[in-house]
């Protein structure tokens, strides 16, 4: 018994959390319907005491397969799971003021952030496909759930709607696509599915991929199966939005990294082939329709689509430098993302969405701070230094160069400046522009306000001094 | 003895600048002064450099090395040789009469706008030091941030289209370079310039990587077909937009040249010069004819500019002319001496014309020249200013304006005849627009109430002028420090420019 709890123990961030869910759950029966906002601050602690636990007793330092080769954890999972915790305790702290006045904060929303979070800690650590589709499912029903949170409202429930029905879609896809590669290896997991699955360009094999590429694209918002993304992203109550546009994105390179990296990598030929056009075609259609968009919420959905696009161009280089950019990416940009939809939160106030481009003129008149995050979290989506997300851009032009992708190299750069366009308008309209009349004033709280000062900093900060978190993306593939 | 000499140069003025930030509108006085006082700071910093620079060596010099990025064998890599000494303390020199200009003229956000120019200081300063093309690029791109800034909050009317076209016609061209740098990086294994121009590169590599840069820095220069960009910004931009845009920005795109694309790419640009020269010889005398037209004094001094800069492409490109018909690096040189000359000539001339512009513009709030005449009668003492760096403008003898392009004429008649000709018809063009934009608005009778109210010169704007006057005047009439400065430098550029890269 002693034995086999100690073989368990690397998976303590999973089994922790599963408790906690089941903890939290009970107090909001018991405790938080009478104390609204008392289960946000338990939530906040079980994060904290997770990422606590997780650090002490998960950073093993080697990789460990566990429970029959469905589990893994190596030092990539342990840094994806502290982000997990770092990323999702920032969201939840961002809205909880939204929350309130909109009378929607409730101990479910929480539970269900917890339940995805799980969900991202499952995709993180899944060795085998059914560890993968049990992730992949756990994350996506809890994140139909929380955009159907609202139910008073029509456009949100609209949004889970599609948000479901596609999402089942893709999770059959899913299915689909690992029956055939069981049935063409016989077995489910992921190591052994690499050493027996190298015969690129049979017709199983590249009907089985199809399959999968599809689900992936679809997760990450690949264009043409983005079509979910910009209306879940409007439709949803912004916190969610939040929600949805940041932590799940850790997952989502996990994903595809331990499922078609690692586990299809004797295919990889045939994949980049398919990803390819995919990714051509997600970073124009990203970055030129985000440009007519006149929601900030919808065209950070569009330029969300964008930067999957440079994700995915990582992984299309195919080399451990390409993984390691694209990983390096990902937590950059959603390092980036949580600051820009906690400036919608905290710029929004009871009765009021500030959801509109027009609702940012002048924002420097009315909240300096506020301005002065937004212009920085601009600047470094379109990738200008001394922002963190020109480094992002750049690890993954190397990463191309190295294999030698010319054409996507321009085709990433020339949509970056495309891109840029967009970004300075929102500068624009935030330091440029006198603010309308009769706009609400924006939220004051100290804990979020100070945190999102933080945050921008931070963005500055990792783009003068990039070296150790290009490192550690770095050391953490092989 | 200077180890930390330059990294003091570049992060003072950004450090004073975050500084006068936080010390917000409120305590504007202690701001200006502050931001006044680190800009000075800065140009005396910059003294030692000079006096302690060793003009017998073309090495960098005040080198400074730190470990930056490692993985990519970046390095916080400073130094300064004949070519960047001369527009460093360019830079470091025109920033003060900006923050004295702006002094009580600047009402709204003045502290942000003392700040946006102390950090911009201290990014072009960065730009002209970096001796790592990584850390070159994070300087060069950083500095948009603040020019859009500048551009947006404070310009005129058009200013928001103005901004985002700079912005992106600059980001443009930059990011090609990047890739290029990084192509390099690939094959190098270091971002050290100084390994990019010893990498050898086969004829088609040159050709792309050439024109990534020419993209890069002829949209900075900006070159004729893409100048577009600059009308549009020094007219709407306020009047410390402009100096800075004319005096440094526009000189990184011929530093560009002369620092990446000649010594990394020799064999395409022996290839491509004639293109090169052409298009210098089309702004020199295609944008001279069209500054004559213009009835918006920045947008004709803008246009003046562009012409000008024509000047610094031609100088440097014409090298290989010059040695294909004679054989001499000798005379080559004299080419890019006349370049680097008028790149510091041009950054004080046009820099003084862009104020003195602002001070009528402080006065009567119009930038037409049909607005003034007869300004002399109530300004005497300002038209005086005027029309002395109007003739510099026009390269009168004397002034820096003459050395520059007497070098670069020179030196392409050694070349063709023809260059030089075609060149030579800017002296005509350029007293043309310059002469005819003096003889508008300062001579005749009094030209409406509002000139008949001017007051003339106050003691902040005599103090900017006059130091520029007499810099300008010092150029000209010894320009030999600073061609002693380049010397060495402009040498070891030319053995660069015209060795051949191409591996065996």
């Amino acid at each position: 018994m002693n034995a086999i709890w100690h073989g368990m123990i690397p998976a303590m961030p999973e089994i922790y959390l599963g408790f906690a869910i089941c903890a939290v759950l009970l107090f909001e029966a018991f405790v938080g319907v009478k104390r609204p906002g008392a289960t946000s601050t338990l939530t906040l602690l079980v994060l904290a005491v997770g990422a606590a636990l997780t650090v002490r007793y998960a950073d093993i330092g080697h990789q460990a397969v566990l429970f029959n080769g469905m589990y893994v954890t190596d030092p990539l999972a342990f840094v994806l799971k502290l982000a997990g915790f770092l990323f999702v305790a920032v969201a939840l702290l961002y809205s909880r003021m939204y929350l309130e006045n909109r009378d929607i904060l409730r101990g479910e929303y929480y539970v269900l952030a917890l339940t995805a979070l799980l969900g991202i800690f499952v995709l993180i650590s899944a060795n085998s496909l059914l560890t993968v589709y049990l992730g992949v499912e756990l994350l996506a029903l809890s994140l139909y759930a929380m955009v159907a949170f609202d139910r008073e409202s029509g456009v949100a429930a609209e949004a889970a709607m599609k948000y479901f029905v596609l999402g089942a879609i893709a999770s059959g896809t899913l299915l689909y696509g690992m029956s055939i590669v069981y049935g063409l290896t016989g077995t489910l997991d992921l190591g052994v599915i690499a050493t027996k699955l190298n015969t690129p360009g049979s017709l199983g094999v590249i009907l089985g991929l199809a399959f999968i590429v599809v689900a992936v694209a679809f997760k990450f918002g690949v264009v043409p199966f983005h079509m979910w993304l910009p209306d879940v992203y409007e439709g949803a109550p912004t916190s969610v939005t939040l929600f949805v546009g940041t932590a799940p994105k850790i997952a989502y390179f996990a994903l595809t990294l331990r499922l078609l990296a690692h586990g299809l990598a004797g295919t990889s030929a045939d994949w980049t082939l398919m990803l390819t056009p995919l990714a051509v075609l997600t970073l124009i259609v990203g970055n030129v329709v985000a440009i007519v968009q006149s929601n900030l919420k919808r065209m950070l959905a569009y330029s969300t689509i964008s930067h999957v696009g440079f994700i995915v161009l990582g992984f299309i280089a195919g080399t451990p430098s390409g993984y390691s950019a694209a990983l390096y990416y990902t937590l950059v940009y959603v390092l980036v993302a949580l600051g820009a939809f906690g400036v919608i939160l905290l710029a929004s106030r009871k009765g009021f969405e500030a959801d509109k481009l027009d609702h940012y003129k002048g924002l420097y008149q009315r909240d300096p701070l506020l301005a002065l995050v937004m212009m920085v979290l601009m600047f470094s989506l379109a990738g200008v230094p001394p922002f963190v997300g020109f480094w992002a851009k750049l690890r993954i032009i190397q990463a191309l160069w190295e294999t030698s992708h010319l054409g996507l190299v321009i085709i990433a750069l020339v949509m970056s400046v495309v891109g840029a366009f967009y970004y300075l308008r929102v500068v624009k309209l935030v330091y440029f522009d006198a603010p309308p009349e009769n706009l609400p004033a924006t939220l004051r709280p100290l804990g979020p306000r100070l945190v999102i000062g933080v945050n921008a900093a931070a963005v500055l900060v990792l783009g003068v001094l990039p070296s150790p978190l290009l490192a550690l993306c770095s050391s953490l593939i092989h | 003895m200077y180890a930390y000499l330059l990294s003091i140069l570049i992060w003072l003025p950004i450090v004073a600048g975050v500084v006068v930030l936080l010390l917000g509108e409120r305590q504007l006085a202690a701001g200006r002064w502050l931001s006044l006082l680190a800009a000075i700071a800065t140009l005396a910093l910059s003294v030692p450099l000079l006096a302690d620079f060793n003009t017998q060596t073309a090495a960098y010099q005040f080198i400074e090395k730190a470990a930056w990025i490692p993985r990519f064998n970046a390095f916080y890599a400073l130094g300064v040789d004949g070519i960047s000494l001369p527009l460093v303390v360019l830079t470091a020199l025109m920033t003060i009469p900006v923050i004295i200009a702006a002094w009580t003229v600047v009402k709204t956000r003045a502290a942000q706008y003392f700040a946006a120019f102390l950090i911009m200081e201290g990014l072009m300063i960065g730009v002209f030091c970096a001796t790592d093309a990584l850390l070159f690029y994070f300087f060069w791109e950083a500095m948009l941030i603040p020019m859009f800034l500048i551009i947006g909050i404070w310009g005129g009317p058009r200013r928001v289209y103005a901004t985002i076209k700079f912005f992106l016609y600059t980001f443009l061209g930059s990011v090609f370079m990047l890739a290029a740098l990084i192509y390099m990086y690939v094959k190098a294994g270091s971002y050290s310039i100084a390994a990019f121009q010893a990498l050898p590169l086969t004829l088609v590599e040159q050709r792309w990587i050439f024109a990534a840069f020419m993209l890069a820095f002829a949209v900075k220069v900006p070159m004729w077909p893409v100048h577009t960009w600059l009308p549009d910004a020094h007219v709407e931009a306020p009047t410390g937009g402009s100096v800075i845009l004319a005096a440094i920005m526009l000189k990184m795109g011929g530093y560009g040249f002369l620092r990446f694309s000649l010594p990394i790419t020799p064999d395409a640009c022996r290839e491509l010069n004639l293109f090169v020269i052409t298009l210098s010889l089309i702004a020199v005398i295609y944008i001279g004819f069209v500054a004559i037209v213009q009835a918006d004094m920045k947008k004709l001094i803008a246009y003046s500019s562009i012409a000008h800069m024509g000047f610094v492409t031609l100088g440097a490109f014409v090298v290989y002319e010059i040695v294909r018909t004679t054989g001499q690096l000798q005379g080559a040189a004299m080419g890019m001496d006349g370049a680097m000359v008028q790149m510091v000539s041009h950054g004080l001339i046009s820099g003084a014309l862009f104020l003195c512009v602002g001070v009528l513009y402080d006065r009567v709030h119009s930038r037409e020249i049909s607005a003034y005449g007869g300004v002399i009668n109530t300004m005497p003492v300002f038209a005086a200013f005027m029309v002395m760096f109007a003739l510099a403008n026009t390269g009168v003898p004397g002034t820096s304006g003459f050395v520059g392009e007497f070098l670069v004429i020179l030196a392409s008649f050694k070349a063709s005849f023809w260059y030089s000709t075609l060149a030579a018809v800017t002296l005509v063009l350029g007293a043309c627009y310059t002469l005819w934009l003096v003889k508008r608005v300062l001579y005749g009778p009094v030209a409406n109430d509002h000139v008949a109210h001017l007051t003339d010169l106050n003691g902040r704007e005599f103090i900017v002028l006059g130091m520029l006057a007499v810099l300008v005047l010092a150029i000209g009439i010894w320009p030999e420090p600073l061609l002693r400065i380049m010397e060495p430098s402009i040498h070891h550029l030319v053995t660069q420019a015209v060795a051949s890269k191409i591996p065996l």
